[in-house]
């Protein structure tokens, strides 16, 4: 492991760049990521590398850009295409949900769409109801899309540089608040150390994020920060183990239902909205395959309204590290 | 017209000492009395000032993510408007919204913090208004970074195939975030699109209000006399970044510059001095809108912040059964 700690945006962008250097077919396109270099520095120093034509700037125009990144990826290239906020997916989800993810299918695998589509995600800033949504569960629900959901720095250039070389459609969900932006500071935690050289991460591989014996706490993205806060708070009362699913599409039920076969209770942590979502989903799947070793669960999500303005309200619905630390001592483990 | 545009653009700066105030020197989006992102409109105000002369409280307004210049002419409440940019109790909704998901129903004024989306509302206002049989029109406002989205196109089509009374508005103000208009887009008129629908359209070259209100009485009479929709654009300035922290590094100085040369409250200064108007009277005009946004800007703050139980409240009209599943159990594990 190399020493270069980076900020996780950096980390991104180190592998898209490598790609782009070894890949002609690899381009990036969406709204500001050329002079803006992505509003969330997911494209830092890629035009000046690159040129407009390969970081391209697009209209407003989300159904045709990132329909066009579907057609692209069905011509054989590799097109990188960022939806500035996942909240703004409503404008072009037929081309994401019926086009990106059903052509394959529907080719009976003759057509591929190998297109990574980036998105940012998440609240904790008072952006308000229509630019603070994780939306995990929505892309996950709907089949033909690998979704991944980096939390660290070194995770996030592994499945970036595995997305790029998939043959697959991937959204690829990034949140905000880990990029390590100057003016939203990331909590401790995602910057790690990141290899120069390039190695992905497989999909459907979660990782054991820290080890317990009493509780397994199943999270993603900002969550996993959050979850390690609260273990580190439990520490010496309850044994909890953080388990980062990493992606959810594969998802990797082996290792939450190996952990849950060892500690017996299971707190899911999510910022998606509770219902329908990835808390009931893995709920489910340890439910089917591990019944008899459970002995108790809790969900911690956002209740099921739309994201509130104000600091209060707002604080109240989204989970909190002290939210995570009630369902935990709830078990009684 | 003068008295909403120098409130607007006062209240505006205002707005910009409140939000900075916690973000400074580091500048972190969540500190301070405003949090989160705010798009001021600075530069934008002959636009709204123009074209809402011509509307009554009855008629419909959309806005934009930009939107507090547009309201300020709709004549929404100034001090609960202002309460909801702090997130206060009070608020127009009550702390929920925030700055650009303003809704005040007493004078038909909405938002949308999406490109382009508020326009199919404004469309829909106007179908009710049409299947009503009154002379009430709609007026959507958009950025002419949202002409490109198939939202507006498709509203274009449906309101000129329903002949409806509604008026889309363009304020060009050069600037999508980072991308020019004409790396965007190779037809310089925004209004031109209105042109492929056979809709009636008009362009404002230069951001000055009389212009603006003689183009817009054409565009709203026409809504209101039921001969159906027009598109409107506006040349505007964004004197201003996207949005507040926004250092526009991508953007030549010499825009910059431009955009605070060419202002549209200097040339209505002019038009009120040539249409006899003492500077007296500008001056007290301008007194006093100062003074309503500076009471307005205390009052808010002075209101409480929303208690966290709030957050439950009013998804539904009519909260279905088991709602109450929703709010979090005493246990703490209802989340």
């Amino acid at each position: 492991m190399s020493d270069r700690q980076l900020t996780m945006s950096r980390a991104m962008v180190d592998a898209i760049a490598h790609e782009m250097r070894e890949d002609e077919e690899v381009f990036v396109m969406g709204e500001d990521v050329a002079d803006y270099e992505g509003i969330f520095d997911s494209t830092t120093g890629l035009r000046e590398e690159f040129g407009y034509d390969r970081v391209m700037d697009t209209p407003i125009s989300e159904t045709a850009f990132i329909g066009a990144g579907v057609g692209a990826a069905q011509a054989g290239m590799r097109p990188i295409v960022e939806l500035m906020f996942t909240d703004f997916f409503g404008v072009a989800m037929d081309q994401i949900y019926n086009n990106m993810a059903k052509n394959t299918y529907m080719s009976d695998g003759n057509v591929s769409v190998p297109m990574t589509l980036m998105t940012a995600v998440g609240g904790t800033y008072n952006d308000a109801a229509q630019h603070s949504q994780t939306l995990y569960g929505t892309f996950a629900h709907l089949p033909g899309m690998k979704v991944v959901v980096p939390s660290t720095a070194y995770d996030a250039k592994g499945l970036m540089h595995k997305a790029i070389r998939d043959d697959d459609p991937v959204v690829y969900m990034f949140h905000k608040r880990l990029m390590g932006l100057g003016w939203m500071p990331a909590p401790d935690g995602p910057k790690t150390a990141v290899p120069a050289d390039d190695y992905t991460i497989p999909f459907g591989s979660a990782d054991v994020k820290r080890e317990g014996a009493d509780v397994t706490v199943v999270t993603l993205g900002l969550h996993v920060h959050r979850a390690l806060e609260a273990a580190e708070e439990l520490a010496g009362d309850v044994d909890v183990e953080v388990i980062d699913l990493r992606t959810l599409v594969p998802l990797d039920t082996e290792t939450v239902v190996e952990s849950v076969r060892k500690t017996g209770n299971l707190v899911v942590v999510d910022e998606d909205y509770r219902s329908y979502g990835v808390t009931g989903e893995i709920t489910a799947r340890v439910a089917e395959s591990a019944l008899d070793d459970l002995s108790g669960v809790e969900r911690v999500a956002l209740p099921d309204v739309p994201i509130p303005y104000a600091r209060p309200l707002e604080n109240e619905v989204l989970p909190e590290a002290q939210d995570v630390i009630d369902a935990v001592r709830s078990l009684s483990p | 017209m003068y008295e909403w545009m120098v409130t607007a653009r006062y209240y505006e700066e205002r707005l910009q000492e409140e939000y900075m105030e916690g973000k400074e020197p580091a500048f972190d989006i969540s500190a301070g009395p405003i949090p989160g992102e705010l798009h001021l409109a600075a530069g934008h105000e002959s636009s709204a000032a123009g074209v809402v002369s011509h509307l009554r409280a009855e008629d419909t307004v959309t806005a934009p993510h930009r939107p507090h210049h547009i309201a300020i002419a709709k004549g929404v409440d100034l001090k609960r408007m202002t309460a909801e940019i702090f997130g206060r109790e009070t608020g127009l909704g009550s702390g929920k919204g925030g700055h650009m998901h303003l809704f005040d129903p007493d004078v038909n004024f909405a938002c949308s913090g999406i490109i382009g989306q508020g326009v199919p509302p404004a469309v829909g206002a106007a179908l009710a208004e049409k299947k009503r049989n009154t002379d009430n029109v709609a007026v959507a406002f958009l950025g002419e970074g949202a002409i490109d989205q198939g939202a507006f196109l498709e509203s274009l089509n449906l309101a000129k195939v329903q002949e409806l009374p509604v008026v889309f508005v363009i304020e060009d103000n050069d600037w999508a975030i980072s991308m020019p208009k004409e790396r965007v887009t190779d037809v310089a008129d925004g209004s031109k699109r209105g042109a492929g629908h056979n809709i009636p359209h008009d362009r404002v070259p230069q951001d000055d209000a009389v212009q603006v209100f003689d183009a817009a009485r054409e565009a709203v009479g026409r809504a209101r006399d039921d001969n159906g929709p027009t598109v409107l654009e506006v040349q505007v300035h964004r004197r201003m970044g996207h949005f507040m922290g926004d250092a526009e590094a991508y953007r030549p100085e010499e825009d910059k510059a431009a955009a605070q040369m060419r202002d549209s409250i200097e040339r209505m200064e002019d038009a009120l001095e040539n249409a006899g108007v003492a500077a007296d009277d500008r001056d007290a005009i301008r007194a006093d809108a100062e003074a309503r946004v500076d009471e307005a800007i205390s009052w808010a703050k002075d209101q409480p912040e929303p208690d966290p139980s709030a957050a439950y409240e009013n998804e539904f009209v009519n909260p279905p059964a088991g709602v109450a599943d929703t709010e979090p159990a005493t246990d703490g594990g209802e989340r």
